[in-house]
C-alpha cells in the first residue's frame, strides 16, 4: 500500500518552501506563487480522498465540496474585482478568514473533547483532559480569534471605515487582557468539567475578541502594512496549532513557515521605516503628532500652473518622478506612464524614485506602476536614487508627502524623525502635485512645500498629470 | 500543576518531539527565505504567505470528516470553516498572481512615443 496521503502532504510542504523561495526573486515570483498553489491543491486532495490507510472518501463530502466550491467562486470574484489601490485591504480580509477558520476548528474540537472526556469512564481518571490536545486547541482559538478580529479592524481602517482610537494607559490594559486570556485558559484546564469549563471557554473567546480590537485600534493607518504582516504571521501560527492537534505535517510546516517568514517580513518593513516594532505597536507617531506640528515656519506656498511645469520638464535633461499614495488613489499610474513616455520621446531622462514605504504597503508603488507597463528598470530604490537628485532638473512629487518630508532629518521632535527620506530638496526644481495643503498620513506638516525651490500644482493627481500631458503635447 | 508539567514532559517524550524538530527547522527556513528579498517584492510576498497559511483549510476538512452527521452545530461551524479557509487560499493566490502579473518584463525594443 502506497502512503498516498503522506506523499500528497509531502508534495504540499515542499512546494510551499519552494514557492516562497521563488517568490523572493522578481523573475520567478509569479511561477513561485503557482507552485505554492499547486502544492495546496495536492494537499487538499490528499485530505479529501486519502487516509493513512489508503483511498477513503471523507465523510460529509457533500458539505465540504459545497463550501470549497462556494469559497472558490466568491474568493476568485473578490480577488479579481478588487482595485489595485484596495489590494492591502483585500489581503487583510483574506488573512482574517484564515484566522476565523482556525478559531472555528478549535471550537468544534473543544466540543468534541468535552463530550468524549465527560463520559463516565473518562471522569474516573485523574487527568481526563489530554494536554497535547488542549494546548493546540486553545492556542489556535486565541491566536485565530485575535488574527480574525485584528484583520477585520485593519481592513476597516484601510478603507476608512474605522478611525484611530486611543485612550490613556492602553498598553497596560492590553497587557492585562492578555494575561487574563492565559489565566482563564489555564483555569479552564484545571477546572475541567462540562458546566464550568464551557463558561471559561466562552470567556476566553470574549477576551480574545477584546484583545484583537485593542491591539489594532490605536495603530495609525500608515502603519497598517506592518500590522497586517504581523497578523499574517499570527494566522500562520494558528494554522500550525492545527498541525500539532492533528499531527499533520503539511499544516505544521505551512503554518510555521508563514509564522516565521511573516515575522521577519514585519521586522524588515519596520526597519525600512526606521521604527522599532514596539514603537509601531504602541501606536506612537501617526496622528497624535507629539505636539511637533511645525507652525509652517512663516513661509508661504508658491502655486504654479501646468503650462509652466510642462515647459520646465520638456526642456529638462533629467526628471525624477516620486509617486505616493495620491497616485494610487487617483488611479493616475497610466497617465503618469504616458507623461513619462512623452518626456522620453523629447530626450528627457525620466526615472521613478521609490521610497520603501511609499503608498500603504512596501512595494505598493512598484505594483501600481508595473500595472501601467512602466519599465522595471526605471523604478529606482531610495538608496540608489538619492545621490542622483543633485543632478536632477525637476522632481515631480505625485501625491507623496511624508516620504519627502525634511523634518525626518531636521526635526528631532517630529514623529517621523529618523525615517530615511528621498532627498528631493537637492534637485534644482521641485513640483508637488497635491489635492490640498492637507497633512499627509503621519498627520504632520511638510516644510518642503514652503521651500523656495518648491512649486505646488493643486488638484487631483490624475487630472493634473493629464493637464501636463496635454501641455507637453501642445508645446 | 504537577500533573500539567508531567503531561508536557510525556508529550515531549512522544511523537510531538518530532514535530518540534520540524517547527524549529521551519523557523530557520522561513527566516532564510525572507531575509534577502528586495523590498519591491514585500507586498506580493506578504500576500503569497497569506495564501499559504490558508493550509488551515486542511484542518477544517479533517474536522468535517470527523463530525458525526447528526451533530448539526459541528457541521455548520465546520462548513463555515472550510468556506472561509477556501476564501483565504483562493483569494490569496489569485490576488498574489494579479500583483505579480504586473511585474512581467516587457519585450525589449517596444518604445511608445
Amino acid at each position: 500500500m502506497m502512503p498516498y496521503m503522506e506523499i500528497g502532504y509531502l508534495i504540499g510542504s515542499v512546494s510551499f518552501v519552494l514557492g516562497l523561495k521563488m517568490m523572493g526573486q522578481p523573475d520567478s515570483a509569479r511561477k513561485g506563487n503557482l507552485v505554492a498553489a499547486f502544492g495546496m491543491a495536492v494537499a487538499v486532495i490528499a485530505a479529501l480522498f486519502f487516509t493513512p490507510k489508503g483511498f477513503h472518501v471523507i465523510s460529509n463530502l457533500q458539505y465540504i465540496v459545497a463550501a470549497i466550491v462556494a469559497g472558490t467562486v466568491i474568493g476568485t470574484l473578490m480577488a479579481k474585482r478588487v482595485q489595485m489601490t484596495a489590494m492591502p485591504e483585500m489581503v487583510s480580509l483574506f488573512n482574517g478568514m484564515g484566522g476565523l477558520s482556525a478559531a472555528l476548528i478549535s471550537i468544534i474540537e473543544w466540543r468534541h473533547l468535552l463530550h468524549t472526556s465527560a463520559s463516565p469512564e473518562a471522569m474516573d481518571q485523574a487527568a481526563a483532559l489530554p494536554i497535547g490536545m488542549y494546548i493546540p486547541i486553545m492556542a489556535g482559538l486565541i491566536i485565530g480569534t485575535i488574527s480574525f478580529i485584528g484583520s477585520i479592524v485593519a481592513w476597516g481602517k484601510l478603507n476608512g471605515k474605522i478611525g484611530d482610537f486611543r485612550f490613556p494607559s492602553q498598553q497596560i490594559i492590553n497587557a492585562v487582557v492578555l494575561v487574563a486570556i492565559l489565566g482563564v485558559a489555564y483555569l479552564n484546564y484545571g477546572e475541567f468539567n462540562a458546566t464550568h469549563s464551557s463558561l471559561y471557554f466562552f470567556i476566553t473567546i470574549g477576551l480574545a475578541i477584546v484583545y484583537g480590537l485593542l491591539f489594532v485600534f490605536p495603530i495609525g493607518g500608515a502603519d497598517m502594512p506592518v500590522v497586517i504582516s504581523l497578523l499574517n504571521s499570527f494566522t500562520g501560527v494558528a494554522a500550525a496549532c492545527g498541525g500539532f492537534l492533528y499531527q499533520n505535517k503539511v499544516m505544521l510546516m505551512g503554518g510555521v513557515l508563514v509564522g516565521s517568514a511573516g515575522t521577519i517580513l514585519t521586522v524588515v518593513m519596520c526597519k525600512a521605516m526606521n521604527r522599532s516594532l514596539m514603537n509601531v505597536l504602541i501606536g506612537m507617531a501617526g496622528g497624535n503628532g507629539g505636539g511637533s506640528t511645525t507652525s509652517s515656519s512663516g513661509g508661504s506656498v508658491r502655486e504654479v500652473q501646468a503650462t509652466d511645469v510642462a515647459v520646465m520638464m520638456k526642456y529638462a535633461s533629467k526628471v525624477i518622478i516620486v509617486p505616493g499614495y495620491g497616485l494610487a488613489v487617483a488611479q493616475a499610474q497610466h497617465v503618469c506612464h504616458e507623461l513619462e513616455n512623452m518626456l522620453e520621446a523629447e530626450g528627457v531622462d525620466v526615472k521613478y524614485a521609490i521610497h520603501p514605504v511609499a503608498g500603504r504597503m512596501p512595494g505598493h508603488m512598484n505594483v501600481l506602476l508595473a500595472e501601467s507597463n512602466v519599465d522595471y528598470d526605471k523604478l529606482i530604490e531610495m538608496e540608489h536614487i538619492n545621490p542622483e537628485f543633485a543632478t536632477t532638473d525637476v522632481v515631480l512629487v505625485v501625491g507623496a508627502n511624508d516620504v519627502v518630508n525634511p523634518a525626518a532629518k531636521t526635526d528631532p521632535t517630529s514623529p517621523i524623525y529618523g525615517m530615511p527620506i528621498l532627498d528631493v530638496d537637492q534637485a534644482k526644481q521641485i513640483i508637488v502635485l497635491k489635492r490640498s495643503m492637507k497633512a499627509g498620513y503621519a498627520g504632520i506638516e511638510n516644510e518642503l512645500f514652503f521651500h523656495p525651490k518648491c512649486g505646488m500644482l493643486f488638484g487631483d493627481a490624475k487630472a493634473s498629470l493629464q493637464k501636463l500631458v496635454n501641455e507637453v503635447k501642445a508645446l | 500543576m504537577e500533573a500539567f508539567f508531567q503531561q508536557i514532559a510525556d508529550l515531549i517524550a512522544q511523537n510531538t518531539l518530532n514535530l518540534i524538530y520540524l517547527v524549529i527547522l521551519m523557523i530557520f527556513v522561513g527566516i532564510e527565505l525572507i531575509s534577502h528579498v528586495p523590498s519591491v517584492l514585500h507586498t506580493p510576498l506578504m500576500s503569497g504567505a497569506n495564501a499559504i497559511h490558508g493550509v488551515v483549510l486542511i484542518g477544517a476538512i479533517i474536522v468535517m470528516g470527523n463530525a458525526s452527521p447528526d451533530d448539526t452545530l459541528s457541521l455548520v461551524f465546520g462548513t463555515l470553516a472550510v468556506f472561509v479557509g477556501t476564501l483565504n487560499v483562493i483569494g490569496g493566490f489569485v490576488v498574489t498572481d494579479r500583483m505579480l502579473e504586473m511585474f512581467k518584463k516587457k519585450p525589449k525594443g517596444e518604445k511608445v512615443s
